[in-house]
């Protein structure tokens, strides 16, 4: 299965979206995991506890959620591609240093593996609330980007990109799987490695005397790695380019600017999705994650009804492509968005589809709505 | 004698010449009040650093938040100023993935013992390869002197105006309990001794801690002991005892009893970062034959 160098060979596997996105993390380049117990994520430590001394990289179980990021981010410091892997309860804990991930530019990674909430919730099924968190858990005004996978084969895809993309912006990445996607075993296509796009550090060109660690030039710095020579000072208090704490407002400005624009400006390159049997629609189904398949279902069973149904499925919930659902929807289509919490992406989707044509189906049982019950909301949304 | 504000700078600073190439010159004056402790350790500190025979560019420093937490900041090494509580962990992530960095972290007895309590205790007991100097003030000076884990009982604080009625951490006994590699206490007045100690935490697998107990002006204002008076008492009411009963060194700040000073403790057993390298070699020769 693994080949010399550890890394699961080219092939077809059956697997386990967790353990796919393991497999994914290593591709990518990930040489450290720091986590702690929480279901429905726990195939993703106990399967890193086992591979990543076979590719010599470092597996650490911390004291809690707190401590597995705050690792993260010191191996990232490092120069080291680091991720963890939780639930709600843990990415709850992890907020506050999101946010430092967020200030001090250190690329992180995040699996989180969505099951039922508030609280402790329902630790065993499926949940879809942590939208929002994702990109508002932490305190002040920064960028995070959150990947939405639907099958283990995304599991395994999206957690490269997640590597890549935290490496090339320095932002904290969070793959938003839920606890379906998470453990359900499926096909998985590992490609040819040399095939498989990795991103690295942009690293210092200038010698440790001219280096500034957050170069005003540049919208992502290059990054010189802790015990390279360049002495770096980094905090979570606000800095200015040398990495010196300020009160200054000027620089205060230009620093929370920069934390934003990083991924706004580059929106269009990161942001991904599907669509399915728009092109006429009428009406478009908005899901994504484990939903998106059911929904798919429910389009199906629509289309052969007769009903002009189409699906949107955004692969990024931050940065939302909301240009692409713009354009399809411009031509007056109804929207309804199906998600597994109580209105979340719904209020992504009525910020640029307006009010009037977006309709909602919350759902928050811990199950995955059935394609029978999308179909009948369609149904009454398509000709009230 | 006084000086003038003029004379006074025209004083070479020959007592931190030595250091210079490891300051931040740029970011003096610090933010610490006059009379606190703590640019003592940061000038040990770099002292240490200079004559430990590590490269500067792989000594890393990490620290929290609060007054202690400031020393990074002027540390002209790779230094990281992080949350509130969770400077260790964040030194275990940086230590574990790149295990030829001699990483420190520096910082106060609330960052990292009252919030960040929960991560020295399992830090210790993985014996993670990282040196802690923690620098007990007995309060909160940052935020305006509240109590904290390590705030003696009887002591007037913002936040017990009528005498602390909790117990104190005594920070040697707890750590040896813990399972730490090595542990001692030292007063900032035994430059010294303390420097000897930190030089010889740089050589220890595993967690190391070094107390040093600094005065703080917030809490000698309210507890009758002013800064200097407190480091009088360091002089004249300290005791030097290497094997001290840790269980009975508790910190009296009124030095009703004597401060307990020494290397308490150090043992030679493999780091969770040593364990775990040789880890990936078996691992890596088991499975050789299974590639």
């Amino acid at each position: 299965m693994a080949s010399g160098n550890g890394l699961l060979r080219p092939g077809v596997y059956f697997m386990r979206g967790n353990d796919a996105a393991v497999e994914g993390a290593l591709i990518a380049g990930c040489r450290f995991f720091a986590g702690y117990p929480i279901t429905p994520s726990n195939e993703v430590s106990a399967r890193m506890s086992r591979r990543m001394p076979e590719v010599g990289g470092y597996f650490i179980q911390m004291e809690d959620e707190i401590a597995s990021i705050m690792a993260v981010i010191g191996a990232a410091v490092g120069g080291v591609k680091a991720m963890t892997a939780t639930s709600g309860p843990g990415f709850s804990l992890m907020q506050e240093a999101i946010g430092l991930s967020a200030m001090i530019e250190a690329p992180t990674v995040i699996i989180d593996v969505q099951r039922g909430g508030p609280s402790t919730g329902l630790p065993t099924l499926v949940g879809q609330g942590d939208i929002m968190q994702a990109k508002w858990g932490s305190h002040g005004d920064y960028s995070s980007i959150a990947y939405l996978p639907n099958s283990p084969q995304e599991m395994f895809d999206l957690t490269i990109e997640a590597f890549n993309a935290a490496w090339k912006y320095r932002v904290p990445v969070i793959v938003l799987a839920d606890q379906m996607v998470g453990q359900m075993i499926e096909k998985v296509v590992v490609p040819p490695h040399e095939k498989i796009q990795i991103v690295d550090r942009k690293r210092p060109e200038v010698p440790p005397e001219e280096y500034l660690p957050f170069d005003k030039r540049y919208l992502v710095p290059p990054m010189a790695a802790a015990g390279e020579g360049y002495r770096v000072h980094m905090t979570g208090l606000t800095h200015d380019e040398r990495g010196y704490p300020t009160t200054r407002h000027e620089v205060s400005k230009w620093l929370v600017e920069k934390l934003v624009e990083k991924v706004r400006r580059n929106e269009k390159e990161i942001a991904m999705w599907e669509t399915y049997e728009v092109d006429d629609a009428k009406l478009v189904v908005v899901a994504f994650g484990i939903t998106s398949r059911s929904a798919k279902r429910a389009v199906r069973e629509a289309r052969r009804k007769g009903l002009r149904v189409g699906l949107f499925r955004p692969k990024t919930a931050w940065p939302f492509p909301y240009w692409a659902l713009e354009d399809i929807v411009s031509s007056g289509a109804k929207v309804l968005v199906v998600e597994i919490n109580m209105g979340q992406m719904v209020h992504v989707v009525r910020e640029y589809v307006g009010k009037e044509n977006v309709y909602h189906m919350p759902w928050a049982p811990g199950a995955v709505p059935p394609p029978e019950t999308i179909l009948e909301k369609i149904t009454e949304v398509y000709s009230p | 004698m006084s000086l003038t504000r003029a004379e006074a700078e025209k004083i070479p600073p020959t007592r931190t010449e030595r250091i210079r190439s490891l300051l931040r010159t740029e970011r003096l004056p610090h933010i610490w009040c006059p009379a606190c402790g703590i640019g003592i350790v940061l000038k040990v500190f770099a002292e240490a650093v200079l004559e430990s025979g590590i490269d500067p560019d792989k000594h890393i420093v990490v620290s929290g938040i609060g007054c202690a937490g400031r020393i990074t900041g002027y540390l002209r090494l790779d230094g990281y100023h992080v949350l509130h509580g969770r400077p260790i962990p964040f030194a275990v992530g940086l230590k574990t993935s790149r295990p030829e960095l001699e990483v420190t972290v520096i910082s106060g007895d609330g960052d990292l013992l009252t919030i960040g309590g929960n991560h020295f205790i399992h830090a210790a007991r993985r014996n993670d390869d990282i040196n802690v100097i923690l620098i007990n003030n007995f309060n909160y000076g940052m935020t305006g002197g509240q109590y904290g884990a390590t705030t003696p009982p009887g002591s007037r604080t913002l936040t017990s105006p009528y005498g602390h009625i909790e117990g104190a951490f005594n920070v040697p006994y707890i750590s040896a309990a813990l399972g730490a590699s090595y542990v001692a206490r030292w007063s900032v007045l035994h430059e010294r001794e303390l420097k000897k100690s930190i030089l010889e935490m740089f050589t220890v697998d595993g967690f190391a801690v070094i107390e040093v107990v600094s005065p703080c002006i917030l809490y000698g204002e309210l507890n009758n002991i002013p800064p200097l008076e407190m480091m009088k008492k360091f002089r004249e009411k300290c005791i030097i005892d290497h094997n001290a009963d840790l269980s009975q060194i508790d910190l009296d700040p009124s030095f009703k009893k004597p401060i307990v000073l020494g290397n308490f403790l150090k043992i030679d057993k493999p780091s969770y970062q040593t364990q775990y390298i040789k880890l990936i070699e078996r691992v890596r020769g088991g499975a050789r034959g299974r590639a």
